[in-house]
């Protein structure tokens, strides 16, 4: 199937005119027409051509900026809608489709009613489209761009013969050598030696050659499937209680989840839309701790949800989808410590729906002598626990940012104010040196080397103290139990 | 009659506990040392006093900390009850900041016994609830050799007489050990001010 005008077709199905119209570009610093209508095309306009010389030929002309990578997600739905021929449907280039109906054209009536089926469907759709059916993909490609129709599978050559060469697939350089010789049609280039050819132009011109006429083989790659996770219901009655709508819900999860389980996937995000009779939509967004396909586990989640909607005048339509899913393999179960886990995770999700999941956190460790960075605090969600924690010199078990003391000595003061407490020091242990790391730039650590003190107090408290000889001055960072 | 200090502590299970005082997070990383499974360690986002793992790995292993932080004490008292509730974890730890009231601090204790996990609330001097089991005041005690010496005093059980004990920190087992009971030391009447 060969679009010969997608990009301006899929503008046009939206916003019908019968003025030329185009799509302009922007290539190399000019506006150039990326693609055009079939009137602007009878106006003299073509494809490259510079925007502002098709405005002094056309003054009717309307344009838009063309958008590529719409045009390729049209392509995509194209392909799935192509599947409804055959499931062996892959992408031509950027304006065609190619399909395998090999063993499906039966199903429509024949080859030549399921071309005419296809043409009458995208014409209705708006679609300008040319058709090309043979036993090969490279002779259904000149077809459907060169004469439109059937090749039968042996007289291949007899059919795409008459062709100029261009309808080979070659390059473009290729193409205007094979004129200048005076090879115009296909059928003059297969009569020709094949080393000779190989010898002059390289062997691309014979693969194609040979690709077209069935003696090289060339695979169709289908485009591969996603997987839907969602899943829908539509009530004939619109509904407002909450039992009704979890009752709805529980159906939806059930579906989805046995759509999960057949994929191994589990969800990590779940959205459930609510649609209101008066068109109007609610959104219910579950984030999990891990993921899951428990519709047991995964249920109750939505509760709180549901319970603050507005159900307005009635809701007669649920939409459930995993918006973000990862790979969960079947695992085994039945052992007591994973069940623990399950309930933690399952706290974990629930508390982090209401606060935010990136405020449970776990302490991982770190490689770094500076305290402030000897430890990493992680999303619990999106950890896991890790044991290796270095034996390490005491630390204290609070740790707050550095809190200036009176004293420059480099010996610990006897006594000190901190916090309004007035200190006496009783025993002390240290100094141990911390040097800061000189390829980190922390401003904390501007002040130079500390050398830490582990000071007791007569009054109790245990505090960790520092000082930085190259700027001399006492700080205290933190507190041992 | 005198309570016998292993009727008290490791905490009563099920129950809302409080304590206060400078020892109080030594109190607290004690407590989950003598837990099973995992500790929730809730705490408001704005204290910029935290909890360090390589100081209390001497008391407990990190990993089994679990820290939520909460953008106030609303939050933090939902998220401990929802937590009490589900019974995931067997110890709730939560750092308040501002008073109890006594249907809070009921509530706590409720969900503490549905779900049979315990509630240790750290709370600001003389802002605790009365539904409380137990309250303690906690404070580091000066001693030339040992430097995890703590006084701890019961100051308010349900199901007993308070008493008052000091504790030091055995390295090796991970555990509590009572140095000897308070008052009986020479020195007590100074230490205790």
């Amino acid at each position: 199937m060969w679009f010969p005008r997608l990009a301006s077709d899929r503008i046009l199905r939206t916003q019908p005119t019968d003025a030329p119209f185009a799509l302009t570009l922007r290539q190399d610093n000019t506006d150039r027409l990326y693609c055009l209508n079939a009137r602007a095309g009878e106006q003299g306009l073509h494809r490259g051509m510079a925007y502002a010389d098709a405005r002094a030929f056309c003054p009717a002309l309307q344009s838009r900026p063309a958008d590529p990578s719409a045009d390729l997600r049209f392509q995509h739905a194209l392909a799935r809608w192509a599947s409804r021929y055959c499931p062996w449907v892959g992408l031509e280039g950027t304006d065609g489709l190619v399909l395998n109906v090999s063993g499906s054209a039966h199903l429509f009536g024949g080859e030549a009613a399921m071309l005419t089926d296809m043409r009458r469907r995208l014409n209705r759709m708006g679609l300008s489209v040319r058709t090309g059916l043979a036993g090969t993909r490279g002779a259904a490609w000149a077809l459907a761009r060169f004469d439109g129709g059937t090749a039968e599978p042996d007289r291949i050559l007899e059919r795409i013969g008459g062709l100029p060469v261009a309808a080979l697939r070659l390059e473009k350089q290729a193409v205007t050598a094979l004129q200048r010789l005076g090879i115009r049609h296909v059928a003059d280039l297969a009569s020709l030696p094949r080393a000779s050819v190989t010898r002059r132009f390289g062997p691309d011109v014979i693969l194609r050659l040979d690709q077209a006429l069935g003696e090289q083989p060339e695979e169709i790659s289908p485009l591969p499937i996603r997987p839907n996770f969602g899943v829908r219901m539509t009530l004939p009655e619109p509904v407002g209680l909450k039992a009704d709508v979890m009752a709805g819900a529980a159906r939806l999860l059930d579906q989805l989840c046995t759509r999960l389980r057949q994929q191994e996937m589990g969800a990590w995000i779940l959205c459930l839309t609510l649609h209101r009779v008066d068109r109007n939509s609610r959104k219910i967004e579950v984030r999990l701790a891990r993921p899951l396909r428990d519709p047991a586990r995964l249920l109750p989640l939505f509760e709180r949800g549901v319970d603050q909607m507005d159900a307005g005048f009635g809701i007669d339509g649920l939409r459930l989808e995993a918006t973000q899913v990862e790979t969960l393999p079947a695992q085994q179960i039945g052992r007591a410590s994973v069940a623990r886990n399950e309930r933690l995770d399952d706290l974990v999700t629930r508390i982090g729906n209401r606060i935010g999941l990136e405020n449970i956190q776990r302490f991982l460790p770190a490689e770094s002598h500076i305290p402030e960075r000897s430890y990493l605090i992680a999303p619990a969600a999106y950890s896991e626990a890790d044991g290796s924690w270095g034996t390490l010199r005491p630390r204290p078990v609070r740790l707050f940012p550095p809190e200036p003391i009176d004293g420059t000595a480099s010996r610990p003061p006897r006594e000190f104010r901190w916090r309004r407490m007035l200190l006496t020091t009783g025993h002390t242990r240290g100094p141990e040196r911390i040097a800061p790391e000189w390829w980190l730039d922390d401003s904390n650590w501007r002040s130079g080397l500390r050398d830490y003190w582990q000071v007791d107090t007569r009054q109790g408290r245990r505090l960790w103290l520092f000082h930085t000889p190259q700027n001399p001055g006492w700080f205290v960072q933190g507190e041992f139990a | 009659m005198e309570t016998a200090f292993a009727s008290c502590f490791p905490l009563r299970a099920a129950r809302s506990h409080e304590v206060f005082g400078p020892g109080a997070t030594a109190f607290a990383m004690f407590s989950a040392a003598s837990a099973a499974g995992e500790v929730l360690w809730i705490s408001e986002k704005w204290r910029s006093e935290q909890i360090f793992p390589p100081g209390f790995r001497r008391f407990t292993d990190p990993e089994r900390i679990l820290l939520v932080r909460t953008a106030g004490q609303a939050d933090s008292l939902m998220v401990a009850e929802e937590s009490l509730r589900s019974g995931a974890a067997p110890l709730v730890i939560a750092e308040l900041s501002r008073p109890l009231s006594l249907t809070t601090g009921r509530r706590l204790q409720l969900a503490a016994k549905a779900g049979e996990s315990t509630l240790l609330s750290i709370i600001p001097e003389g802002m605790g609830s009365n539904a409380a089991e137990t309250r303690w005041y906690c404070a580091p005690l000066f001693a030339p050799g040992d430097s995890t010496l703590q006084r701890w005093q019961l100051i308010k059980n349900k199901s007993g007489t308070s008493g008052m004990w000091d504790i030091g920190w055995d390295a090796e087992a991970r555990r509590v050990i009572v140095v000897s009971k308070a008052g009986q030391r020479p020195d007590s009447q100074d230490a205790a001010d």
